[in-house]
Formats: C-alpha cells, sequence, structure tokens
C-alpha cells in the first residue's frame, strides 16, 4: 500500500532534476488545462543562479535590456539588500511573452519548483495571453525581438554618438516614462522588421535629401495676410493633436531639436514604458490569478497523492507567506498586500458561487449559486483589471474579514478622519474607494502637452489636471521640467489647472528654474 | 513538455556594465563628500572604510510624482479593531497609513547606505595630487620591474624557446622511446643496396633480402612516429618581473611637542602629517618616513609615538633639524635617496635659535632635501593680522629668508582643520619650475 503511493509520487527528495521538473510539469499541465481550463502561451522554463536573478531583477525583469547607470543603481540597491540579508530574492520571475519565459532558480527546493511552475507558468502566463489589457496594449511575440533590436540600436547609438549624449538622452526619456504611454488610445503594434525597414529607410532618405542649400534659403516672406497665418496657425495645431496626453510621443514627433536617432530612443523608451502600463494596472488581479492557480493545482495534486504531506507542508508554508496580509498598524505594514487581495477575492468568488450566503445573493445575483466558478474567474481574468475587477468582485464577506476601513485624510488638517467601516453603510463606499485607489489614472498625476506657438517662441505649455489638489512634489518636478526642456529645446512651463473649479494653482516655467 | 533551459552557466555578470556606469556617474558626489569630510571630520577616520550614503545629486531619477503633503486623499486600510465611523485619529508625524508607507519605500532606494572601502576612499581623496617632484627619474611611480631569468616553463614565446634545454629533453626522449637513429636506417640501407647489386636466384639471400625490407620499412615508420623535437620537448626561458628602487624616498615629519604646542596646535599639526603620511603610504610603497618630535631636545621616534605620546619641556627648533641630519647622513645618504621634510611647529622658538635653523637650512639641509615644507600654526585671530605678511615669529622671519633663495623651500600658515587641506593641496601641488638636482 505504502509502495504504491509512493511510486505515485511526482518527487520524493527536495533536490530536482530535470526528470523531476518535467514529470511535475506535466501533472501540473494536465490539471491547468483540463480542469481549470487555462489557455497558455507555449512554455520556456529556464533555470538561472541567483546572481543571475539579481541581474534580471536590476533590468527591470527583461532578459534582455539596453545598458543605462540607473539600472545599475538598482542592481547595487538590490545587491545591498540581498548580501546584507534583509530581502530574499523571488522564487521566479515571469516574462509577458510568446514563448512564456518562467525564471527558475536553482536554489529551489523541488516542492519550490513545483508551485513556482503552477503560478508562474500557468497562472500568469494565462493571465498574459486572456487578459483584454495584455490583449490589446502589449504584443508578446514581438517584445523579445524588439528589445533585442532596442538593445543593439542604443550600444549602436553609444558607438556613434558616445555614451553621455546616449545617457543624457535617456535620463530625459526615463524621467518622463510615467508619461510615456497612451491610456485611451491603442498604440500601433509593434513588428521588428518593419521597425528596422523603417528606420534604415528613415535614415537613408535623410541622407540622401540632404541638401546644404536649404538652410541658405532667406526666410519666407513677411507679407502673407494675416488670416492665410492664422489659418496656418490653427490647421499647425490641429495636425500637433494637441491636446496629448503622450509626453514621450510628442516629443518624439514634435520636438525640433532631436536627431533621428534621439527620437528613436525616445520611442525606446516610450514602447517599454507601454508595454508595463497593463502590469501596473493588474497587479491584484495578475498575482491573485497566480496564486489561486498555484493553491487550487498543487490542492489537486495532493489529493491525487502525487505530492507528499512533507513537500504539502512546505508549499503552504511559502503560500501562507505569500499571502500574508498585516494590519495597518503592525510595523511590518507595506500597504495592502496584492497577492492576498486578490487571492481572497478569487477564493471568495469560488465561495459565492458554490456556496452563497443570502448577502451574497443580494450582492451577486447573477453569479451566486451557479457553481460555475471556473466560468466565472475565466471571465473576470479576461475582462477586468484592478479598478473594474475590485468594483465589480469585493464581497461584504471580504471586507469584514479584511475589516477594511476608509481614512479621509486632507493635508491642512492634523486628523484623519475614518470615513467608512465594515458595516453596512461602509461597504459601497470602501469598495468604491479601494477600486478607485488602483486606477493608475487617478493615482498618476494627469499632464497634458496643452499648446505650444510653433511659429513663436516656441513655447511648450504643459497643464497638470490636479485632482482633488493633490499637487507635484516641487524638486522633483523642477528637476522633470528640466529634462523635458531638454528635450523641447525651447522653454517649458507647467500649469496646475484645479479640475473642479477651473482655477490655475500654480505655474512654474524653466525660465524661473536655474540648472 | 515545455522546453527547459538551463541558463546557470551563462555568463554572470549582466549588469556589470550598468554598475560600472552607475558608480562612474556617482563619481563626481562621492568625491565632493569624502571632501567636505576631510575638510571638517576627523582625519584619523580618512584612513578607513566609509559609509558613505547613496548620493543624490547627479544619479537621481526625478518624475512628476504626487506631493504627499497636499490635497485630500482617502486610504483603505486592513485591521480595522476599533474605529468607527467618524472616529478623527491625529496624524503621526508625517501622516499615517499607505500614503507614509508608499514614501517610504520610494526614499529608501535614494537614501540607502554604500560601503566605500579605505582604497577607493582614499583614491577619490588623493585624486590629482602629486608629490613634487620625483621628476628626478621622472616617475610616478617608485617601483619599476625588471624582468630577471627565473627557470625555465613550458608555455611562452618563440624568441624565448631554451634550446639548449629542449633539445636535452627531446634526446631523452628519442632515447627511452627508440627512435631508430639515422646512421642505424643508413646501415640497414647500404645492406639492402648491397644486397640487391649481388646476383639473385639464391633463396636464402631473397629472404635475407625481403627481411631487410620490412626491417628498413618498420624503421621508418617507427621514426616518422616519433618526431625528433616533440612539442612536450619544448622549453622556454622564464622571466620574472623584479621590483627594483628606482626612486627611494624618505619623508621626514618634524614636529614641535614642546609645552608652548597647546592641544589645539597639536592637533592641527597631527593632521597635516596624517594627510602626509596617508599620501605618502598610498601614493610610494617605497618610501621611508622618518618621525623626528622635538622639544629643548630631539629624538627620533616611531609613528605612534610620534603622534599619540605626551612629552613636554622648552623649545629649540634646531635640535629637530640637527636630529634630521644625523639621520640622512646615517641612513639616508642623498645620492641615493630624495629626501623630503615637512616640519609644523607654532613659531616659537628659544631666542637665537631661529637663526640657527635658518644657518643649518642654508648651509646644509636644503642641500641635501629635494623639497622642504614649514607650516606653522597659528590662532585663528592672528591670521588677520600675519594671514599675508612677512612679519610673525622669529622662526617665520628667519625662514622667510630661506625661503627666498631656495625654490624648494615652501611655508604656510594655517590655523583651523578647515585650511589643512588646500594647504595640502598647495604644498604638494605641482610645481614645474622647481630646480632639478641631478
Amino acid at each position: 500500500m505504502s509502495k504504491g503511493a509512493a511510486s505515485n509520487l511526482l518527487f520524493q527528495s527536495s533536490d530536482w532534476n530535470f526528470e523531476t521538473l518535467a514529470r511535475t510539469y506535466d501533472a501540473i499541465e494536465e490539471i491547468a488545462l483540463d480542469d481549470l481550463g487555462l489557455d497558455v502561451y507555449p512554455n520556456q522554463l529556464e533555470i538561472i543562479s541567483s546572481e543571475q536573478m539579481l541581474d534580471a531583477y536590476s533590468s527591470v525583469g527583461m532578459p534582455l535590456m539596453y545598458q543605462h547607470w540607473s539600472f545599475g543603481k538598482r542592481f547595487v540597491f538590490e545587491d545591498h539588500l540581498y548580501r546584507r540579508g534583509r530581502r530574499g530574492l523571488a522564487y521566479e520571475l515571469v516574462i509577458n511573452s510568446n514563448p512564456c519565459i518562467t525564471y527558475l532558480m536553482e536554489e529551489n527546493t523541488m516542492a519550490m519548483q513545483a508551485l513556482v511552475t503552477a503560478h508562474a507558468a500557468f497562472g500568469h502566463n494565462h493571465f498574459f495571453k486572456n487578459n483584454y489589457l495584455f490583449r490589446q496594449w502589449t504584443d508578446a511575440s514581438a517584445i523579445l525581438s524588439y528589445m533585442d533590436f532596442a538593445k543593439k540600436y542604443i550600444s549602436k547609438c553609444e558607438e556613434r554618438h558616445g555614451t553621455p549624449a546616449v545617457e543624457a538622452i535617456l535620463d530625459s526619456a526615463h524621467a518622463l516614462m510615467e508619461q510615456g504611454v497612451f491610456r485611451y488610445r491603442r498604440p500601433p503594434r509593434l513588428s521588428t522588421e518593419k521597425e528596422q525597414e523603417r528606420m534604415r529607410e528613415r535614415l537613408e532618405y535623410e541622407e540622401q535629401t540632404f541638401s546644404d542649400l536649404w538652410r541658405t534659403l532667406p526666410p519666407a516672406g513677411e507679407n502673407n495676410d494675416p488670416t492665410q497665418l492664422e489659418r496656418e496657425l490653427s490647421e499647425r495645431k490641429k495636425s500637433l493633436n494637441l491636446p496629448e496626453e503622450n509626453l514621450l510621443y510628442f516629443l518624439e514627433k514634435t520636438s525640433l531639436i532631436l536627431e533621428p536617432w534621439q527620437r528613436e530612443i525616445l520611442r525606446i523608451v516610450r514602447v517599454i514604458a507601454q508595454y508595463f502600463y497593463p502590469q501596473r494596472q493588474t497587479k491584484v488581479m495578475n498575482e491573485g490569478c497566480a496564486t489561486f492557480v498555484h493553491y487550487t493545482i498543487m490542492n489537486t495534486l495532493f489529493d491525487q497523492d502525487k505530492i507528499s504531506e512533507g513537500a504539502m507542508l512546505e508549499i503552504l508554508q511559502s503560500h501562507t507567506n505569500v499571502v500574508f496580509q498585516p494590519g495597518f498598524d503592525d510595523p511590518r505594514f507595506p500597504g495592502i498586500n496584492p497577492y492576498a487581495l486578490g487571492f481572497a477575492m478569487m477564493q471568495d468568488i469560488e465561495r459565492i458561487c458554490v456556496e452563497p450566503t443570502a448577502e451574497d445573493r443580494d450582492w451577486f445575483p447573477e453569479i451566486a449559486g451557479t457553481g460555475l466558478w471556473r466560468e466565472t474567474l475565466l471571465d473576470a481574468w479576461a475582462n477586468h483589471r484592478d479598478e473594474s475587477f475590485i468594483l465589480q468582485f469585493l464581497s461584504p464577506a471580504l471586507i469584514r474579514k479584511f475589516r477594511l476601513f476608509l481614512l479621509t485624510d486632507e493635508a491642512d488638517d492634523n486628523f484623519c478622519e475614518v470615513a467608512s467601516i465594515h458595516n453596512e453603510r461602509g461597504y459601497e463606499t470602501i469598495r468604491g474607494a479601494l477600486a478607485r485607489s488602483y486606477d493608475i489614472g487617478s493615482s498618476q498625476p494627469d499632464i497634458q502637452v496643452m499648446d505650444v506657438d510653433l511659429l513663436g517662441d516656441r513655447h511648450l505649455r504643459l497643464q497638470h489636471n490636479v485632482k482633488n489638489g493633490v499637487l507635484l512634489e516641487e524638486n522633483s518636478r523642477d528637476a522633470t521640467l528640466r529634462h523635458v526642456r531638454r528635450l523641447w529645446g525651447y522653454e517649458v512651463s507647467l500649469a496646475g489647472v484645479d479640475m473642479e473649479t477651473g482655477e490655475t494653482l500654480y505655474e512654474c516655467s524653466t525660465e524661473e528654474l536655474s540648472d | 513538455m515545455p522546453n527547459f533551459i538551463d541558463r546557470r552557466l551563462n555568463p554572470k555578470d549582466k549588469s556589470l556594465g550598468n554598475r560600472q556606469r552607475f558608480l562612474k556617474r556617482a563619481r563626481e558626489e562621492l568625491k565632493r563628500t569624502i571632501k567636505e569630510r576631510v575638510k571638517s571630520g576627523k582625519i584619523a577616520d580618512v584612513d578607513a572604510e566609509q559609509n558613505v550614503s547613496m548620493p543624490a545629486r547627479g544619479v537621481n531619477e526625478p518624475a512628476f510624482q504626487p506631493d504627499a503633503n497636499s490635497g485630500e486623499r482617502r486610504h483603505v486600510l486592513p485591521g480595522n479593531r476599533e474605529f468607527a465611523a467618524g472616529d478623527r485619529i491625529p496624524k503621526r508625524g508625517s501622516g499615517g497609513g499607505a500614503g507614509s508607507a508608499g514614501a517610504g519605500t520610494g526614499q529608501s532606494e535614494d537614501e540607502f547606505q554604500f560601503v566605500l572601502s579605505r582604497e577607493e576612499v582614499l583614491d577619490l581623496f588623493f585624486e590629482d595630487l602629486e608629490l613634487p617632484d620625483m621628476v628626478k627619474l621622472n616617475l610616478k611611480e617608485s617601483v619599476t620591474f625588471k624582468r630577471r631569468r627565473a627557470g625555465f616553463s613550458a608555455s611562452g614565446s618563440p624568441t624565448n624557446i631554451n634550446v639548449g634545454r629542449t633539445m636535452r629533453n627531446s634526446y631523452g626522449r628519442r632515447i627511452a622511446l627508440r627512435r631508430p637513429s639515422r646512421r642505424e636506417i643508413e646501415a640497414l640501407a647500404d645492406e639492402i643496396a648491397g644486397l640487391e647489386t649481388e646476383p639473385r636466384g639464391r633463396i636464402k639471400h631473397r629472404q635475407r633480402l625481403e627481411e631487410l625490407r620490412q626491417k628498413l620499412d618498420s624503421l621508418e615508420r617507427r621514426r616518422r612516429r616519433i618526431p625528433y623535437v616533440d612539442p612536450v620537448d619544448i622549453r622556454f626561458n622564464r622571466f620574472e618581473p623584479q621590483p627594483l628602487p628606482n626612486a627611494s624616498a624618505v619623508m621626514f615629519c618634524l614636529m614641535d611637542v614642546s609645552a608652548s604646542m597647546g592641544e589645539r596646535e597639536k592637533d592641527l599639526a597631527k593632521r597635516f602629517f596624517v594627510l602626509l603620511h596617508l599620501f605618502l603610504k598610498r601614493r610610494y610603497e617605497r618610501i621611508d618616513i622618518v618621525f623626528i618630535r622635538h622639544t629643548d631636545e630631539a629624538g627620533e621616534v616611531d609613528e605612534n609615538t610620534f603622534f599619540y605620546s605626551k612629552q613636554s619641556g622648552g623649545t629649540v627648533v634646531s635640535t629637530a633639524l640637527e636630529e634630521m641630519l644625523r639621520v640622512i647622513r646615517e641612513r639616508y645618504p642623498a645620492h641615493e635617496w630624495n629626501i623630503y621634510a615637512a616640519q609644523a611647529s607654532d613659531g616659537e622658538n628659544i631666542s637665537g635659535d631661529s637663526e640657527r635653523c635658518a644657518s643649518l637650512l642654508h648651509d646644509e639641509l636644503m642641500g641635501l632635501c629635494q623639497y622642504y615644507a614649514y607650516v606653522e600654526i597659528i590662532d585663528e585671530r592672528e591670521t588677520e593680522i600675519f594671514g599675508t605678511t612677512d612679519n610673525g615669529t622669529s622662526l617665520w622671519r628667519a625662514y622667510r629668508t630661506v625661503d627666498g633663495e631656495w625654490p624648494n623651500f615652501q611655508m604656510t600658515r594655517i590655523a583651523k582643520p578647515a585650511d589643512i587641506y588646500p594647504v595640502f593641496r598647495k604644498l604638494f601641488g605641482k610645481q614645474p619650475e622647481m630646480q632639478l638636482r641631478k
């Protein structure tokens, strides 16, 4: 009996080898695809050492990345923490690409490798492939070749124009990374072959059409009639497509002082920012999905007697660490743990579908008691981001379980006020407030290009749409504005306008800033 | 079945380039930090690892960020125990809840501490400083290397092949493997040729011929298989770089430790020497340092005693110079050593002795020294009086005459710790106009 059970186990010891990895992978895959109905990109699992994990950390998790000192800074930082034992390393790292690349740390035990495989290679992978944000805004099959192109292009630029010049552009572009994404418009899909073709054509065209004679032409006649000028002006503004939320895009297309290679670098930074944009909007869902998937799969494997009790205990211990949520007054409190919230919500959805209470039937009439938790979850994973997911699915039961409360905090008041707690009156407010706090649109400053007088002094006017009176931190604001000026080449000013009253709260211009 | 790839053997230091870029970028800032510390902090601390915090300027990455201290925010927090709606909670310090926690993690990356090793600290500190006039041998480093024969090695460049040793090895190997010699083969060939000219016919004769041919054949094959000189035979002459003293330098540190030197003066003088000492130790590994302290009598002491032990008495500066002269005569002949001297004093001296000091310098020491620096430690109030004039203590006035005549004599006044570093730079800045002693 015991012998039969033992032979059923996928692995016995905590050491792993490629055979047990493959065997476990197959068992996990079976459950993931047949039982949970996941739909994933082909998997590529790569075994790396801890040093390589640190490397990957510092290049924002991309396997290929151009060189920049800021990645070195991150590396020194992570390395310092790691060596002092202040921080452990992640067990895995997964890249939204097709095939989906998952890094497994060599130090992991076999039980951890199984957990990580289920978590990353199936949980995250499914989410990347199916969530609407990723489908619409990123191109998993092109990202690796694009990064390859970007890395080569930037190192070529460094050879040609010198590292300091390239670094200067990258510094400025990185400062505007947050403002380098399209939030509402869909960016064009990339294809590297086309990309390179385009770049070559652009350079060739410029070389062919270069004529020094143009420089010597006298300026156009001044005697145009004013209506003509006005019409040209408005046409130009229209062609600039203002207001524009994507500052990097605007600068790349419109700046008068940038050289072609500098524009290309802005483009690269912008593309990377756009690539990561969906991940930032789906932290809770993405981690929740992966955690839910690994939890379900590991339990199923255990039920099938494929994992020993010892291994299961190790897995559960690691799982509980991951979904640990300390209270707000705990010294360890880092904010709401996306793993904890996501996982709890998804478990809660399963509960509502299978064994709802009367309250759940009131709040979630569509799904309560249907028993279709797999379908409900698959649908949620595909069609929501954090904000809408919380707004839709955060149940009163969960609010009570987390004992969530809402605190309003006004800058000029010495007291915070508890606005709502986990009671009948508070559920709606808390849910709404929590959902909004995951809306990047509301937590990130909204800065747009409003106007630029290309025919006059070329002064670039930006506008910060101030919400709830939250201004910008001044030092970093001024430093960032200097970066904008570096890319734009002429003076830049930023005005903060209150969204509700329309009143101008502050104004600053690079003319007043000293370097 | 997924695609497993083992990347563990891939190169590890993918971040090395980025790291170097970062350190290069931080360098200016770090240098500034270190300089500030040397100016205001304890100088003995320079000679150690330094915990520097992440330099802010130059390596911060600005972005538009919401200001934590403005506007109205709403935080949803877990773990409510006792609050009811409408409760008002006083804010702690920087405001409670998620806002401050978020800011905390954001800042930590900018504020983390670095450890710079002692070497790195000193490198930053000494950058673009140089001892004057090691030009005597026109070298930056006082250690040069000469290649000396040191046995044989199995690898090397063809020009260094040692033929004798190689052939010996080859001979031994040929004997050991019984490589047929040319003579043996020739003898056999002769015999075959001889047999071939004889009339054929006899069976025995033919057999013999056949036998000999086979033997010749096998010998020749053996000879081909065993080369005359095999790569394993080859030996190269090995050379080893050996350090050669080509610029021995000795640094004399002279200090007045008499009662007239108060704690402040001693402290300043100490700091000055610590700096010199550090500098010399660092840049010139082959440099001797002689510490001479004096009251009304002088003596050569070790480094520790020089800086840290107490002694009191009168002040006769010339005793130190005489002691220095004695040490030079005994151990550091001027034709073998570059002699540098630095003297720190408060300028007080027993009357009549200052002239003697000046004449000692004139007649003896300045002829021997490459460079002589005199630092007078004065009161801060005195800076205004003496700052630029030639007036001052008797020693100062006496030394002025030396200063006028010898270009390799330097004298300066310092009044506070912050003065030391600039003086130090001035004293040891490059002095191309200085005379060279042949």
